[in-house]
């Protein structure tokens, strides 16, 4: 069960910020599901060209970006603008921040598909308002903050500076906090998709075919 | 009261609907390329699960391919093991399953979204998915099209149907004739300039007006192909004479059936009193070639403007542009046309088909490709259309030019075969995605359509006077 997550919020200041940002096409031809913690963001965490299967160690550090300092590289919170997740449908977005030790995405607007697949896989993405956004970014840019998110009372809280209500529907909250399995859920309704899809079958044979 | 064409598809789909607001609906056909799908089958293998309707799912490996293959290359001739290994994967996981593959060998082998349509495959009123997100090109069908993740792949291929709520319904208006040398990819481009890349976010957007029932269906699947730049994973057009003529002319169904299934396909329109939550009019009329200058695809101008001022923004918008210009090596002000370019790319799913490559072959007849561009490629989107093409002798005015003629496949609009830009190369590219490192790393990408490109290709540069 996971209702309450605390940590430090790493701010990334772009609007914008597609999937091919977040894990670049490269990292797309593993066919695991897990283990691309080193790929997140690559394309501005490093200074030179990574293939899969090269470890952080092998790499040329982009010192300057964010995620590669202390203590921004054990961050739970990211904290981004406008339409975060835009752009392609891989999932393997969702599979870097999760397996890079990200359980939070603050921005004021998520891609549609990317925002689903968060949902998926434990991860959370949290629409604020944009005023919200820039106070946690005037909070979270001179010096390392850690923020609470409790996912329960929806509520984000930084010691007594802070205290923001995120509206999240009840089953994805319930999602993120107990991790079910969607297609355990969804075969227990076999029977009616069987009887749909026999009446479907009947009314329009061609697509059947 | 009237329905919308998505509502129509909506309520046609859905199996049920829970308290919280979400719904469970049918899906009639699942594409699966190499990519997306490993770790779905994984999935079932590992819980003991069968797909739930085998014929419903088609698949084609198309985003690692090389597309200098010729007739004798087999899968074990894929240089790159990593790419080989995701290939060998669907292959196994097709076999495995009994699910349908037009493999790397197959004739019919081609991007997914380009092979659909043409092999009778997208019928109107169906439900379609697949693990990517320019699915949405199957809209144009009058079809409910979505890109999904992975995990979704597994729940489709598991259950037949997808836990998804309902969007809110935009209608874009594009009204008028358009301009000569202008296409339905510079209007496509120019809505997305116009509302933004989350400018259709949380939105069903329907396509509609004069202009789009003038089109061919090609040009129709390029607009809804990137109705996911703008935010919008569902992109529709209302079925027409035009829609049902091309299906007659493509699907392999019996006359008989395919009588009844038109009556059907004819009732997949937006009523006159449908109300939309958002519409948007487009006068088509005023629209000029456009061109992408920056790392998202709402960057675009006028082929014939300048890069825009940063001054002009509000500061957080100011310091995006700032970073792509960065990127993109240009300075305010710029002329587009000042810009050396040294790749031109015509293909993808936006700009791959037939009426693509007519269109750009006609720019190129008797014309040579720049000495300042290194490589220009033309990767058709299928084997049709590869075939279709050389029976026209187009393929011979691209060779002639100084093209590489390709085999099929996603090719150089996301690089994960060989075809990619080396860090700094600009392209002039028919693709959909201009964001950084997508053609390659730290590769220069500017979208535009097939005739802008041939031009491009042809003086090295864009041009100032079409």
């Amino acid at each position: 069960m996971k209702d309450f997550i605390e940590g430090i919020v790493a701010p990334i200041d772009r609007d914008n910020i597609d999937t091919d940002q977040i894990i670049p096409t490269e990292y797309l031809k593993s066919i695991k599901k897990f283990g691309y913690e080193d790929y997140l963001f690559d394309g501005w965490r490093y200074k030179d060209q990574g293939r899969l299967g090269m470890k952080k160690g092998e790499r040329k550090i982009n010192h300057e970006f964010i995620l590669n300092n202390s203590p921004y590289d054990e961050s739970k919170v990211l904290l981004t603008r406008d339409n975060f997740g835009c752009g392609s449908s891989r999932e393997h977005a969702v599979w870097a921040l999760r397996d890079f030790g990200i359980e939070v995405v603050l921005a004021s607007s998520f891609g549609d598909i990317f925002y689903n697949n968060c949902f998926k896989n434990g991860v959370l993405p949290l629409k604020l308002k944009k005023t919200e956004i820039e106070k946690l970014f005037s909070l979270s840019t001179d010096s390392p903050v850690s923020i609470s998110v409790n996912i329960k009372d929806k509520v984000i809280l930084f010691k007594d500076k802070l205290s923001i209500d995120f509206d999240l529907d009840n089953n994805l909250a319930e999602r993120i906090i107990y991790g079910l399995d969607e297609i355990d859920i969804t075969l227990k309704d076999s029977e009616l998709i069987k009887k749909f899809e026999e009446h479907r079958k009947e009314n329009n044979p061609w697509i059947f075919e | 009261m009237g329905y919308t064409i998505y509502d129509k598809l909506w309520n046609e789909h859905l199996i049920r609907s829970y308290d919280d607001g979400d719904s469970l609906i049918y899906i009639d056909r699942h594409f699966l390329h190499e990519v997306t799908s490993p770790q779905a089958f994984e999935g079932l293998k590992k819980k003991s699960l069968k797909p739930w309707r085998i014929n419903a799912n088609i698949a084609t490996p198309d985003h690692n391919v090389p597309t200098t293959r010729d007739n004798k290359f087999s899968i074990e001739s894929i240089e790159d093991n990593i790419s080989k290994l995701q290939v060998v994967e669907l292959d196994k996981n097709c076999n495995d399953f009994g699910i349908k593959q037009f493999n790397i060998n197959s004739n019919n082998q081609g991007i997914v979204h380009v092979i659909g349509p043409e092999l009778g495959l997208t019928l109107p009123g169906m439900s379609i998915v697949c693990g990517d997100s320019h699915t949405s090109t199957h809209g144009a069908f009058g079809c409910l099209a979505m890109g999904i993740g992975t995990s979704e792949v597994e729940h489709v291929l598991a259950t037949q149907s997808l836990k998804v709520r309902k969007l809110k319904n935009m209608r874009i208006n594009f009204e008028g004739s358009i301009q000569e040398g202008v296409s339905s990819k510079d209007i496509i481009l120019y809505l997305i300039r116009t509302i933004g890349t989350a400018g259709g976010t949380g939105y069903a957007v329907e396509f509609a007006g004069s202009y789009i029932r003038n089109i061919s269906m090609e040009a129709r699947m390029t607009i809804c192909n990137m109705s996911i730049e703008a935010g919008a994973k569902v992109g529709l057009v209302s079925v027409d004479d035009k829609t049902i003529e091309y299906v007659k002319k493509h699907s392999n169904l019996e006359a008989n059936l395919i009588n009844d299934a038109i009556k059907k396909w004819k009732n997949l329109t937006t009523d006159k009193e449908a109300m939309f939550d958002k519409e948007i009019d487009i006068d088509v009329s005023k629209i000029n070639p456009q061109v992408s200058w920056g790392t998202s695809p709402e960057m675009v101008i006028d082929f014939n403007e300048k890069i825009p001022s940063s001054s002009i923004f509000s500061a957080e918008k100011r310091k995006s542009l700032d970073l792509a210009k960065n990127y993109m090596g240009l300075s305010d002000n710029q002329e587009l046309s000042d810009l050396d370019f040294d790749k031109v790319f015509i293909g993808s799913c936006t700009n791959s088909r037939i009426e693509d490559l007519r269109e750009a072959a006609e720019v190129l007849k008797g014309q040579k490709v720049s000495e300042n561009i290194q490589e220009a490629i033309v990767v058709p989107g299928s084997g049709m259309v590869k075939e279709q093409a050389e029976k026209e002798g187009i393929h011979k005015i691209f060779i002639d030019a100084g093209f590489q003629w390709r085999a099929p496949g996603c090719s150089m609009c996301l690089g994960m075969n060989p075809d990619q830009l080396s860090p700094y190369e600009r392209c002039a590219s028919t693709s959909n995605r201009n964001f950084e490192g997508r053609q390659g790393n730290l590769g220069r990408t500017h979208l535009m359509s097939p005739k802008m490109a041939a031009l491009t290709a042809i003086n090295g540069r864009i041009v100032k006077e079409i």
